[in-house]
Parts: C-alpha cells; sequence; structure tokens
C-alpha cells in the first residue's frame, strides 16, 4: 500500500493488545462443552461408539494408521482451498471492479450476476462434473466459485458505496481515470474488499470440505470425513469435524492479521 | 504576477423539478467578480448560493443564462478554478502531501517540479512539518488548510470557497480568516466565497452579494470600501454590515 512504513507505525499501538480476557471467555464454551463430553461417554450416558471420549480422540491423528490418514488429507486440503481460493478472488475481484467501476458493464452483467447468485452452491456440482469429471478440476472451480461470488458482490458493492463527496473532489481535481481508480476508489472500496476477502475465505473453506464429501475420490478432509462415516469410526469423524473448525479458525484469524497489515492507518480503516 | 481573469454571471437561472413542479433554485443571478478581486455571497439557507458555486466550478452544467470566464462558457471543471468545501474532504488514506499532490494531477508539470510545488503551497498554508500526516490525525483547522493548499497547488485564477470556515470553532475561525487574507494577497488569486456570517463577509471581502431565498435570487450588492486593516469594532465596519443585515432581512 501507499507508505507502508508509516501506517504501520501508526497502526502498532492499537493492535499491541496480545490474548487478554477475550481469550480467556471464548476458550471457555469449548472446555465446558468438552467436559461435558467426557463426562457424558465415561458415565455411559450415551453410547460410546457414537460418542468416543476426549482422549481417545485427541490421540486418533497420531497413534491410529487410519487417523494419521489426517495429516495429509489437511494438507490436500488446504493447499486445494488455496487453489480456489486465488481463483475465485481474483475472479471476482476482476468482476466486482469492472460493475463498480463501469456503467455500462454493470448494467451488463449486474442483472444475470444477481440471478445466477440464487443457485445454491450445492446445485452446481452435477453440471460441474459433468464438465470436469470428478478430479482435482471440479473441486477447483466449485471452490472459485465459492469465494468468487461474495468477492465478487463486497469489491461491487464498496465501489458503488463511495461517498459522492470524495467523487465531486475527483472530478473538480480533474483525476485520471488511472488515478481515480488506485487513489479514490480502490482506496475508499478496501474495507467492503477485506471483509469479501474473509467471507470468501470462510466460503472456501466450506467449499473445499463440500466438494471433497460430494465428489468423493482423492484425499482431504472432506474425503477422510467420509471414509470414517463409511466405517462407522465416529472417533475419525470427531476428529475430522474438530479439524474443520480448527483449519477454518486458523485460515481466518491469519487472515485477519495480514488484512490488518494491510490497511493503511486512516479513518477509513477503522470498521 | 497578476490574476486576469473577470468572472461574469449573466442572467444565471436554474430550475430543479421536483414531483413535476418546477422549483426556482436561482432566478436571474447577475454579477461580475473582478480579477483580483475577494466576493462574498450571503444568504439564508436555501437561497441557492452553493448551488451557484457548483454550476461556476462546474459540477453541475444545466442552467439558463451564461457564466463566463473570460468571455468562455463554463462546461465543467477545468484548470482555472478549483473550490474548497465546507468540510476538507481530504481523501482518509492519503497522507497530507499526497492530498495536495493530486491537486497537480491533471496538471502537465514536469515531476520535479510537482514536489517542490507541493512543498510550496504545503508552506503556504503553514502545515510545513506535517506532510505525512494523515488527515484523521490534524485539526479541523489544519485539515481545513490543508484543502486549501490542494485547492491552490495548481495555480488556479479563481479560487471558490464554499463556507470553508463553518465547521470551524470560533477562534480557529478568526485565525483562518487573518490566513484566508494573507493566502489570497500572496497568491493574487481572485477569491469567490460563500458564507453565512455577515461579519466574515465584510471582514474579507471587496464586494458582498446579498441573496434571498424561494427563489433564489440577489437582494442588492454591497461594495465594502473599507481598506484592508478591518476593526472589527470601527464604525465604518458596523455600516457596512448593517447594510448588509438590512438587505438580507428586509
Amino acid at each position: 500500500m501507499v507508505d507502508q512504513t508509516v501506517s504501520e507505525a501508526l497502526a502498532k499501538p492499537a493492535a499491541a493488545a496480545g490474548p487478554g480476557r477475550d481469550f480467556w471467555r471464548g476458550i471457555a464454551v469449548p472446555a465446558a462443552l468438552v467436559v461435558i463430553w467426557s463426562a457424558a461417554s465415561h458415565l455411559g450416558l450415551v453410547d460410546s461408539r457414537l460418542l468416543v471420549p476426549p482422549e481417545r480422540v485427541a490421540l486418533v491423528p497420531f497413534l491410529d494408521a487410519d487417523g494419521r490418514e489426517l495429516w495429509l488429507g489437511i494438507t490436500a486440503s488446504v493447499l486445494r482451498m488455496l487453489a480456489g481460493f486465488t481463483i475465485g478472488i481474483l475472479a471476482g475481484g476482476a468482476l466486482g471492479l469492472l460493475m463498480g467501476v463501469s456503467r455500462f458493464a454493470e448494467r451488463g452483467i449486474a442483472p444475470s450476476f444477481t440471478a445466477v447468485r440464487q443457485i445454491t452452491l450445492f446445485a452446481w456440482i452435477p453440471l460441474l462434473t459433468a464438465w470436469f469429471g470428478n478430479g482435482e478440476a471440479a473441486k477447483i472451480v466449485f471452490i472459485a466459485l465459492s469465494a468468487g461470488f461474495p468477492m465478487a458482490l463486497n469489491t461491487h458493492q464498496g465501489l458503488r458505496d463511495i461517498p459522492i463527496a470524495f467523487v465531486e473532489v475527483a472530478r473538480v481535481l480533474r483525476l485520471s481515470r488511472r488515478r481515480l481508480l488506485t487513489q479514490v476508489l480502490v482506496p475508499s472500496a478496501l474495507p467492503a474488499i477485506a471483509i469479501g476477502i474473509e467471507i470468501a475465505l470462510i466460503n472456501a473453506w466450506i467449499g473445499t470440505v463440500g466438494a471433497e464429501y460430494a465428489m468423493g475420490l482423492g484425499r482431504g478432509v472432506g474425503a477422510f470425513l467420509a471414509e470414517g462415516r463409511e466405517q462407522f469410526r465416529m472417533d475419525i469423524v470427531i476428529v475430522g469435524v474438530l479439524t474443520l473448525a480448527l483449519v477454518g479458525f486458523v485460515l481466518n484469524t491469519l487472515l485477519r492479521a495480514g488484512v490488518a497489515r494491510l490497511m493503511p492507518a486512516s479513518g477509513n480503516s477503522r470498521r | 504576477m497578476l490574476a486576469e481573469t473577470s468572472l461574469d454571471i449573466r442572467t444565471v437561472s436554474k430550475t430543479y423539478q421536483v414531483n413535476d413542479q418546477a422549483l426556482d433554485v436561482l432566478r436571474n443571478i447577475d454579477f461580475t467578480v473582478e480579477p483580483g478581486e475577494f466576493v462574498s455571497i450571503v444568504g439564508a439557507s436555501g437561497c441557492g448560493k452553493s448551488t451557484l458555486l457548483r454550476l461556476i466550478i462546474g459540477l453541475d452544467t444545466e442552467y439558463h443564462g451564461d457564466i463566463l470566464l473570460d468571455g468562455r462558457r463554463i462546461d465543467g471543471p477545468g484548470a482555472d478554478r478549483s473550490i474548497v468545501f465546507q468540510e476538507h474532504r481530504l481523501f482518509p488514506w492519503l497522507t497530507v502531501e499526497q492530498n495536495v499532490a493530486l491537486g497537480l494531477d491533471a496538471s502537465d508539470a514536469p515531476v520535479a517540479i510537482r514536489g517542490q510545488s507541493v512543498a510550496e503551497h504545503i508552506d503556504l498554508v503553514r502545515l510545513a512539518g506535517f506532510e505525512k500526516a494523515y488527515p484523521h490525525q490534524l485539526s479541523g483547522g489544519m485539515a481545513q488548510r490543508a484543502a486549501i493548499a490542494r485547492a491552490l497547488v495548481n495555480r488556479p485564477k479563481i479560487l471558490l470557497l464554499d463556507e470553508p470556515l463553518g465547521a470551524l470553532d470560533s477562534l480557529t475561525r478568526a485565525y483562518l480568516q487573518d490566513e484566508l487574507l494573507r493566502i489570497w494577497r500572496q497568491q493574487s488569486v481572485t477569491v469567490l466565497m460563500v458564507t453565512h456570517d455577515v461579519e466574515e463577509a465584510v471582514y474579507l471581502s471587496d464586494k458582498i452579494v446579498v441573496m434571498e431565498p424561494r427563489p433564489g435570487r440577489i437582494a442588492g450588492i454591497v461594495p465594502i470600501d473599507l481598506d484592508h486593516q478591518r476593526e472589527r469594532a470601527a464604525a465604518g465596519f458596523i455600516a457596512h454590515k448593517e447594510r448588509v443585515l438590512h438587505l438580507l432581512n428586509h
């Protein structure tokens, strides 16, 4: 961004809080659930084949032969997700930019875009498998679609919501198109674009697992889950579900940190 | 350098269509701003004074009559005019320096001179040392001075001010009035300012255009024939103020 060093220096004081009371409060609910879970399975309140005790679940990814598949699964899923996510935000961002900058493009594309967006993502799967087969390509396209829609939508919205006061200043100063885009439109839309990227990431991760689960074949957390279900290995299923949550959480945290570093320290970036 | 551009506003009228009814915002506005003059427009809200500035700057080009700059009809924004709004309207993601530099974007000045010009104008508004500051780190008065620098950096012939000090506290306001006078003299630019503060108008102007609302029209034009060291308590000053107030409330 513009003048990284200054903006970084100015951003530091606000970001220096670290894990405080909020962190412990956030951990309280999961901790309580683990206690209840443990009690329920050990006291025989539920069938321990359906609800495997937590300590056994925790060991599955390390000790169990099938469970150890998890690590390769996570790697495969994250790589797949990153591929689809990258394609999705680039394509979605470009589409949103086009609709936000050009009235002509907006009138031409926006109605179709809105219509297509009404289709539940999972309804794309039959079409995608018919076009791209059951392999990697179909999954990545599906993930790209999951990420691309919110990205396009937010980028478009952000560009449309630019305060009229700024647009007038740009007109009075007779800014060149390039300057208008880089110095006014995109920075002004940046908070909306950042939210778009965040939603795109969440969607991409959900889409990844959905694609793996629904399109079978190949490695991945979704496939790991499907396998566990087939073999009635609830420990593996539980590990898989927890992994989904954990990976999603880590990805989102990393992204937020990245976005916070990129945002210039201006009134604009506070949301 | 002497400003030689005169601004002729000739029988300008503007009508808005509101619910199929024609609403006169401006009717038969007619006056001239001479080269180098400081002219103020005062009037109650709704008298169309800001609308008139929008026409002159070229943000709105639909009107009847003629607005002529050196005899040429205005048909959009141009390098010969610039404007400072009531809110500073600096871009919050750009530093003072970068904001001011945007004022030169449309100019064909070589890059080397641009940097110098930006520095000079930051100096002119006494913001040296704040080049790298972001707008939210400035006080209201400082931000408004940065906006003035951005408006002047491309050396316009006419500077339009739309209640530029309206959002500031009275101390800052009095200080910036003197600053405006200093900058006006130093740059020998022609100034047309909209304000609702009669005292401010008498303090700064060579001539005051008094407008009245519904429809927006000129109630009278008051030349201020006082020398430029004006005392707000002086009898002549008060007499001029009374004349303007009388036209406003007649």
